[in-house]
């Protein structure tokens, strides 16, 4: 019975860089600092990108495809009209609080890229809490909506925002227990460490936290099957509906944020960060954060939008009974096998996840005779 | 040096973030200040190398608690008229006094031990092993669930339609 390996060994470490790297704490600080506010911003851009434009294939039409060779300059046009606009605030807003809420939703987007291994060893800070502090962090985002939406003083935007708490709440719960499965494997809050105890990535190890994960924290990011609280067919934009000019960039670039961090979660939790063979690591990483966008977008285009009542069904009745049962498996398997989790276990899981996927999908079947979820 | 800088930025901070909770009349500016405080004490547990405690008291106080007055608010009728006091502002200010003097009288009095070892690292494994290792505090963990197990039951049955 071989296991498979959840540690490196005193060899597998000879490419990690020193925690101050490049030499000294406030080099480490600057250094860092840049590398994030460039990743974040350029990487942006490329999705906006590749979304625009991969999102047109899917529907079977061109995409912006005019500026600049390919359209690859389209989000700069698209950052620089958005950036002429006039910047209008409501006679009877809270000003101040209208001003604030972009930050606010802005900075814990960015916060959450302090924690993320590019590389072994390359990260701002390696905390040993790594992961709660994300799932601490990204929670405040949550008040910048809110801000948003009440400082508006419109009906829709309160509408969205309240919408917006109600989701974030329900899936926050079902998140973070999926997490605490990954958690449970590794055997260590801190990414870098999750990261090391990938010697097979966790999607196979985990594939029903996976999913659940993956489901979850595209509502938490208000991706398109969950983006209720900006259905526009319902409340016109939702929570930035009296919004415009570098406001309305600034809740535009934290909505690409927030996805792009998603996306580099995932890639760190379940599918080896930057480990990988022949390439160097950073490619890795950037490789891999690239395919969980591709699968985001690819999900927008090809699944309509739950109804509310649907959402919040979904996470109840769905989402948390899986993620306690995936929890309380992964926990039996961790105590019934102290000395290493063996190969056959990939497969066993695997075959619970589809098991259990197939069976609570029963219970939601639209149209097949049950339309009440 | 520099954590005596930041635990005097974080303490005025929170102070006054407090302060604005009480005497702002706008009801949602009051929640936010609320937030602030809650952060700036979150600051002051990092400044103890309680990183720990410092994520949690975000996650829950930030995130949820907060989250659920400022819904609340939004639920309120009238809040734009502030919030209007009432004939309680007398007592109230008796009770803060003499709590606020409790406090402070409690803070002079007590002892409080300075330990020379630096501080753990990691926090993580250790604060699991006293909550749920052998010895620990498995006890008061099981209950305290219970306890919000009993309050959400009871919270259902107020509200549940006849």
């Amino acid at each position: 019975m071989t296991i498979v390996e959840t540690s490196l060994g005193p060899g597998g470490r000879l490419a990690a860089l020193p925690p101050d790297w490049p030499g000294g704490y406030w080099w480490h600080w600057l250094v860092f600092v840049v590398i994030i506010l460039i990743f974040v911003v350029v990487m942006v851009m490329a999705f906006i990108y590749m979304e625009r434009r991969g999102l047109g294939r899917l529907q079977a039409r061109l995409g912006p495809n005019r500026a600049g060779p390919l359209g690859i300059l389209q989000p700069v046009a698209d950052a620089i009209k958005v950036l002429l606009k006039e910047d209008i605030i409501p006679a009877k807003g809270d000003k101040l609080v209208h001003w604030l809420a972009p930050v606010v939703a802005f900075v814990p987007a960015l916060m959450i890229f302090a924690v993320i291994p590019f590389q072994d060893g390359a990260l701002l800070v390696d905390l040993n809490i790594g992961i709660l502090y994300i799932v601490a962090i990204s929670s405040v985002a949550t008040v910048g909506v809110f801000m948003a939406g009440w400082a508006s003083n419109n009906k829709f935007s309160l509408l969205g925002a309240m919408r917006d708490v109600a989701q974030v709440v329900s899936y926050e719960i079902p998140l973070v227990l999926s997490i605490a499965g990954v958690v449970l494997v590794a055997g260590s809050l801190s990414m870098n460490e999750i990261v090391e105890a990938q010697s097979v990535p966790f999607i196979l190890l985990q594939p029903l936290g996976f999913l659940i994960f993956f489901m979850a924290a595209c509502a938490e990011v208000n991706r398109t099957p969950f983006d209720l609280l900006e259905a526009e067919s319902e409340i016109v934009a939702g929570f930035h509906t009296e919004y415009s000019g570098m406001k309305f960039a600034l809740f535009y670039l934290v909505e690409y944020t927030e996805v792009l961090a998603l996306s580099a979660i995932i890639t760190t939790l379940f599918l080896s960060g930057w480990r990988g063979p022949l390439l160097p690591p950073f490619l890795w990483f950037l490789i891999k954060v690239v395919a969980v966008f591709f699968l985001i977008f690819w999900v927008r285009s090809t699944i309509p939008r739950l109804r509310i009542d649907q959402v919040m069904a979904f996470a109840w009745k769905c989402l948390l009974p899986l993620a306690l049962i995936n929890l309380f498996i992964t926990g039996l398997e961790i105590v019934a096998l102290p000395e290493g989790l063996p190969w056959f276990l990939i497969l066993v899981n695997i075959a619970i996840m589809v098991v259990l996927v197939v069976l609570w999908s029963g219970f939601f079947k639209l149209g097949g005779g049950r339309v009440e979820v | 040096m520099g954590l005596e800088i930041a635990f005097w930025a974080l303490a005025i901070v929170g102070v006054v973030a407090a302060l604005a909770v009480v005497l702002l009349r706008d009801v949602f500016r009051a929640a936010l200040s609320l937030v602030l405080c809650f952060l700036a004490v979150a600051g002051i547990y990092v400044t103890l190398s309680a990183d720990f405690l410092a994520a949690v008291q975000v996650l829950v106080y930030v995130g949820a608690i907060s989250v659920l007055i400022i819904l609340a608010i939004m639920l309120t009728r009238e809040v734009q008229r502030g919030s209007p006091s009432n004939r309680l502002r007398l007592p109230a200010f008796v009770v803060a006094i003499l709590f606020f003097g409790a406090v402070v009288f409690a803070m002079v009095n007590t002892p409080w031990q300075v330990v020379d070892v630096p501080p753990l690292e990691p926090t993580t494994s250790a604060l699991a092993f006293k909550l749920f290792g052998e010895g620990g505090f498995i006890l008061p963990v099981e209950i305290a669930p219970v306890l919000l197990l009993a309050a959400i039951l009871g919270a259902i049955v107020l509200v549940r339609e006849k």
